[in-house]
């Protein structure tokens, strides 16, 4: 008896060891950004240094502290999803939808040739449907308490209903559900689709994260934690990481979607490829709710984490996607780790915060950025970090910031860090794909 | 038309998305209009909503046709 058991385990761990990982292509891309509403106007508007900031239209703002986002631009669902269908979705889920529909359409994927019971979507949002829970609570408290709530407020409202639409949508009854971990979410939302399909449990996996809360709740609980920027009067020039005088984040929102997929997989189909996932980390800072770190620990350690999942080794990164959000403290956490984890290789690599343009899309952030990491290896260019006017004579001024314009470089492999409040830290690594 | 069927007929159109001529009286929300359980509890609250009334329970779940709907309406309207 105790021979079999034994057995058993050796066999076990002899099969663990002998697992080969599968490597994982990125196969299809689609995003709803400030920037535009499609991968190629994203793209346009990143490497041209286009501020996606604009006053508030989602709602009254006059009240409001800040009264500035980076809102969709010209974005009406009815266009994309059949309106009674659209009515019953909230506008995070929406967008997860439509940009998802686009990145199924770039793959090229064809329905009768997949296996559907091996696709999976694993999906992240950091609040989920916060415009849909705040106007039902509105309505019910406007009553006299006599409960009169939508039969959707629930099914709108909950943050894994994204996962869930999409999987719908197209019929893939893989892996299914949502990943949270605030502004980490969609980043560590690829690396767990990344693991899903190394270890062998998908063949595709829908990944990314969308994010919608441009209103009342949305601004003003963060402008309650003084982590917004207040320059009303020059918005478009308010988020400026690494600037001395950066005063807060400017909340974004939009929806990114990438198409992960088992290599030999993809090779079999004929799938187009754009770039390969190396590796991902994740840490925690166990240290404050909202505060990063103030020596950047979890920074540091996801980093390295992420470069040891990739087997890779400082030198081989050229382009960091910084979280970089333009708060005073954030910024400067995140650059010390860097020039920790890559010592003189820092100076030799871009950095860049594309905040700066897209605002910060919490949720979405780490998907709408690593797609900037994968454009980057496809052309060659680094976007940039806008709005610089004044350094910051407490960051190093010899780390290369891409300051205001989009510098050519080719690019084998970027890393995009993502910090979530929390203390969640999640990081992963995309590189240029070789046969 | 009463006005109450006019304003039921509206709701109907409005929630459903379907076309007006298809919302006969003998229509039924989940046969003809495909509706699903929870598109039918959301009727029921709008023409509370649109009556200010209150319909019990048992009584909504009787109501599954624009007819029936009507009906009750113009029973209990105010």
């Amino acid at each position: 008896m105790l021979f079999v058991f034994v057995r058993r385990i050796y066999h076990l761990t002899i099969y663990r060891q002998n697992m080969q990982l599968k490597r994982v292509v990125v196969t299809g891309i689609g995003a709803l950004t400030p920037l535009g509403n499609n991968l190629e106007d994203y793209w346009n508007g990143l490497i041209n240094g286009v501020s996606g900031a604009n006053m508030i239209t989602l709602f009254d703002a006059s009240k409001f502290k800040t009264k500035f986002a980076c809102e969709l631009k010209n974005f009406e669902a009815t266009d994309y999803l059949d309106r009674k269908e659209s009515r019953k979705i909230d506008r995070f889920a929406q967008i997860a939808i439509i940009a998802s529909d686009q990145a199924v359409l770039d793959a090229k994927i064809d329905k009768a040739t997949i296996n559907p019971d091996r696709v999976g979507v694993i999906f992240g949002s950091g609040i989920g449907g916060l415009i849909t829970f705040q106007n039902e609570v509105i309505d019910f408290a406007k009553g006299d308490g006599t409960p009169r709530f939508n039969p959707y407020f629930i099914p709108k409202m909950i943050l894994d209903i994204a996962a869930g639409q999409i999987s719908m949508r197209h019929g893939f009854r893989g892996p299914n559900f949502a990943v949270v971990s605030a502004c980490a979410s969609s980043t560590n939302a690829i690396i767990d689709a990344f693991d899903y399909i190394r270890i062998g449990k998908a063949d595709i996996v829908v990944t990314g994260g969308s994010e919608a809360v441009v209103s009342q709740a949305g601004v003003g609980g963060f402008n309650a934690m003084k982590a917004l920027s207040e320059r009303n009067d020059g918005f478009e020039t308010a988020s400026r990481p690494y600037d001395k005088d950066r005063d807060g984040f400017v909340m974004g929102e939009g929806a990114g979607v990438l198409i992960l997929e088992d290599l030999d997989h993809a090779l079999a189909r004929g799938a187009h490829i754009y770039c390969e996932i190396a590796g991902g980390g994740a840490t925690a800072d166990a240290h404050h709710i909202t505060a990063p770190h103030p020596e950047g620990l979890g920074a540091k350690n996801v980093m390295l984490s992420a470069l040891k999942d990739a087997g890779m080794k400082p030198e081989d990164i050229d382009y960091i996607n910084t979280h970089g959000t333009s708060t005073p403290l954030g910024d400067g956490a995140e650059l010390k780790a860097i020039t920790h984890v890559f010592g003189e290789h820092a100076y030799k690599l871009n950095i860049s915060s594309t905040k700066s343009m897209t605002g910060h899309c919490l949720g979405a952030a780490g998907v709408i950025e690593a797609i900037a990491c994968i454009q980057s290896i496809v052309h060659g260019i680094i976007p940039p970090t806008i709005n610089h006017f004044t350094d910051d004579p407490e960051l190093d001024p010899q780390l290369n910031f891409t300051f205001n314009k989009a510098q050519h470089r080719p690019v084998n492999a970027a890393l995009s860090n993502t910090f979530g409040f929390g203390g969640h830290n999640a990081a992963v690594i995309v590189k240029k794909y070789v046969a | 038309m009463s006005d109450i069927a006019t304003r039921v007929k509206k709701i109907i159109v409005d929630k459903l998305g379907v076309d007006e001529a298809e919302v006969t009286t003998e229509a039924s929300f989940t046969n003809d209009l495909g509706a699903d359980s929870l598109d039918t509890v959301e009727l029921i609250m709008e023409f509370e909503k649109e009556f200010n009334i209150s319909i019990p329970d048992e009584q909504a779940e009787t109501i599954t046709t624009v007819g029936q709907a009507v009906a009750y309406l113009e029973e209990h309207a105010k």
